[in-house]
């Protein structure tokens, strides 16, 4: 059935196909919509779910992760201030694998107050053991909601899903949204192994010691190791059932491309559309557009990476001292694989400013120029 | 009527090995507690004396399912356990939240409020052992005036009272409010019998002796208990729907000094913050028993 919705109340909608059973959130914009319109849906038995209505992000995530150790699956949404909020928990979910599934509507962190859209809220919080996925359209965060429950419940890894405030949030698209039936052939109810059972009484995440707890966190890593090949898995069969098809890294005229721009969410968009409008003119440029940060999906970008090719990466977000955190991530990754491609940093749209299509220009054109600098960050759209 | 269990829920399970120092009145309060509740119970319990001294992965002495969770999340996750076990069928299991006198007056305070305010069905349980106690002794909002910890040492006592956080649950208007002690455990196991049998959130606030924080001879936890009651230091009392109040043990007006002097804590504090304490506890008490006398009009 297709419907002309936001992106936030395509969240919600891939929440009631998901059958979750518990719910719990507190508002904050640009989220807000997605707990309203979820209150909605719970409220009119629209869905069987219980949404707990709590006092703060932190209560919510605490909420999942008791609701979460019962067996039955959870979901919640926040953005910035909130998330920053939950972070103790974000540690404690994954470490207590559990597979809850989280909507982060990127926002930028304060101080000074904004309500408008980057990604340093989540990307932050890539030390916590989420896996990242970052959409572009609000057809993949349907899709990519759907899929974060099979894979969480799949690895016992909780999966945050996030795309831009505003920018996607409150942006209407026509979206194709699945029958129920199929969705429940694709992601059946959650079997929990591991659970709160009166039948069954087991103590959950107490006390370790050094002799133990080092292994607690190899497990993580290693699902973490395992983690691409489950989500490919996962697209896979989603494919089958579904007709669309995602991959981690989604190029986009990439394999000749002499200047390739990487980039993820929002601005992904504008690149993909100066990326045509620049082939019409002749000029080689080309898009890999990242749909994860955790895991970092390097081999998808390796792949299309040839001899000679300029990279660029553009970051919505920043790590104060270091610069942009996929540009950072994907240099440190590309160097551990051997590749001696220079990854060049450019840095904007913090705060909501657009990245726009002149924007993308200057950057192809500083990097044919050399112009651009090939060891520190080049700001985009800075008013110095 | 027997001061002594009458079932044992806890021993027939193993209840052995935890790590608690001597004396310890949580895991005399816990043990009790759980017998009552007996095995249709989850805990779910923050950092804190009872969190490190449940045992060391992979022991546990907890003869039911147990969720250690983060210090300020007891209450939240209580929710969360209960709206989980509600939508997959297992409603009659009691959620129990365990949390000591740090994680109740303090950190998880507005998460306590939130669902007090919901009227969560969940029983929570504050052991309370009047400071921060497993990270060895710095005050709470627990800490009663006059008293010594490592943050409020001899030169600087605390000199704020305790925060009342029975008056504060029950004007949530919860169904059930209850103080209790280790030294009247008939008391204790009739107020967690009615707590159980209550729907929505439930407060039950155990005084919990604590012999290293409060510098008192193990042997000395149940007297020093006792003596909190009988000097109505710790009075031991209900309130239904924030409204009646019932106290459940005649006091006997032992004086407050008595109470004080087995515990080292209380040896800085002057002969006057001795005299006023004693006068707060009878003011307290006397407004207590007024809201008895009143309460019993209202029957």
């Amino acid at each position: 059935m297709k419907r002309v919705m936001s992106g936030n109340e395509t969240v919600s909608q891939a929440v009631k196909l998901s059958r979750v059973q518990v719910i719990s959130a507190y508002p904050i914009t640009p989220q807000t919509s997605i707990s309203e319109k979820l209150s909605e849906i719970c409220g009119s038995g629209e869905m069987d779910a219980k949404f707990v209505k709590v006092e703060s992000e932190h209560s919510a995530m605490a909420t999942l992760i008791g609701a979460s150790s019962t067996g039955v699956r959870t979901f919640t949404a926040t953005s910035s201030q909130g998330l920053a909020l939950m972070q103790e928990l974000l540690f404690w979910v994954s470490g207590a694998r559990l597979p809850v599934v989280m909507v982060n509507v990127n926002r930028a962190m304060a101080a000074p107050w904004t309500i408008w859209c980057d990604q340093t809220d989540s990307v932050s919080q890539r030390d916590t053991g989420w896996l990242q996925f970052y959409c572009w359209s609000n057809q993949e965060i349907l899709d990519s909601v759907i899929c974060a429950f099979r894979i969480a419940e799949e690895l016992l890894i909780p999966c945050m899903v996030c795309h831009d405030g505003f920018f996607i949030s409150h942006t209407h698209e026509v979206i194709d949204i699945p029958e129920q039936n199929q969705v429940d052939a694709f992601l059946p109810p959650r079997k929990a192994e591991y659970k709160l059972d009166t039948a069954n009484p087991r103590t959950f995440s107490g006390g370790t010691m050094p002799s133990m707890f080092m292994e607690f966190r190899y497990k993580v890593q290693a699902a973490f190791e395992r983690a691409q090949g489950v989500i490919d898995q996962t697209y896979k069969q989603f494919a089958q059932t579904f007709g669309r098809d995602y991959r981690a890294v989604e190029p986009y005229y990439a394999d000749d491309a002499e200047i390739l721009l990487i980039a993820s969410g929002s601005a992904a968009s504008t690149v993909y559309h100066t990326v045509r409008q620049m082939r019409e003119s002749g000029r080689k440029v080309g898009l890999l557009r990242m749909r994860q940060l955790r895991p970092l999906p390097v081999e998808g970008v390796l792949k299309h990476l040839t001899d000679g090719a300029a990279l660029a990466v553009i970051d919505r977000n920043l790590s104060p001292g270091t610069g942009g955190v996929f540009a950072q991530e994907l240099r440190a990754a590309l160097h551990r694989k051997g590749s001696d491609h220079r990854v060049h940093e450019f840095v904007g749209g913090l705060g909501g400013r657009d990245i726009t299509a002149a924007d993308i220009e200057k950057i192809c054109d500083d990097l044919d120029n050399k112009t651009a600098d090939p060891a520190g960050i080049n700001w985009v759209g800075l008013n110095r | 009527m027997s001061d002594t269990p009458d079932y044992d829920f806890c021993a027939s399970h193993d209840f052995y090995g935890h790590t608690a120092c001597p004396g310890c009145g949580e895991k005399i309060l816990f043990r009790h507690v759980l017998d009552v509740l007996g095995p249709e119970t989850v805990i779910v319990a923050p950092a804190g004396c009872a969190a490190v001294t449940d045992g060391v992965f992979p022991h546990s002495l907890s003869p039911v399912p147990y969720l250690h969770v983060a210090f300020g999340a007891t209450a939240s996750a209580a929710a969360g356990v209960r709206a989980g076990l509600d939508m997959s069928g297992r409603e009659n299991v009691t959620v129990l939240a365990w949390a000591g006198d740090g994680a109740t007056f303090d950190i998880g305070m507005g998460a306590l409020s939130a669902i007090a305010e919901r009227n969560e069905n969940v029983l929570y349980v504050c052991y309370d052992n009047e400071a921060y106690m497993n990270t060895g002794m710095q005050r709470s909002s627990a800490t009663p005036l006059g008293c010594w910890t490592t943050t409020t040492p001899a030169s600087r006592l605390k000199s704020e009272p305790k925060k009342d956080i029975d008056a504060i649950m029950a004007a949530h208007r919860i169904p059930y409010v209850a103080t209790a002690s280790p030294a009247f455990l008939d008391d204790l196991k009739g107020k967690v019998e009615r707590a159980k049998a209550i729907r929505g959130l439930r407060f039950m606030h155990l005084f919990s002796p604590c012999p290293p924080g409060w510098k008192s001879d193990p042997a000395d936890s149940i007297a020093i208990a006792r003596l909190a009651v009988e000097s109505n230091v710790f009075p031991l009392y209900e309130v239904y729907e924030g409204e009646r109040l019932r106290l459940t043990c005649q006091s006997s007006s032992v004086p407050v000094a008595e109470y004080l002097k087995l515990q080292g804590r209380f040896k800085y504090m002057s002969e006057r913050e001795a005299e006023d304490m004693q006068r707060a506890v009878e003011r307290s008490y006397a407004a207590l028993k007024l809201r008895h006398e009143k309460s019993k009009v209202c029957l």
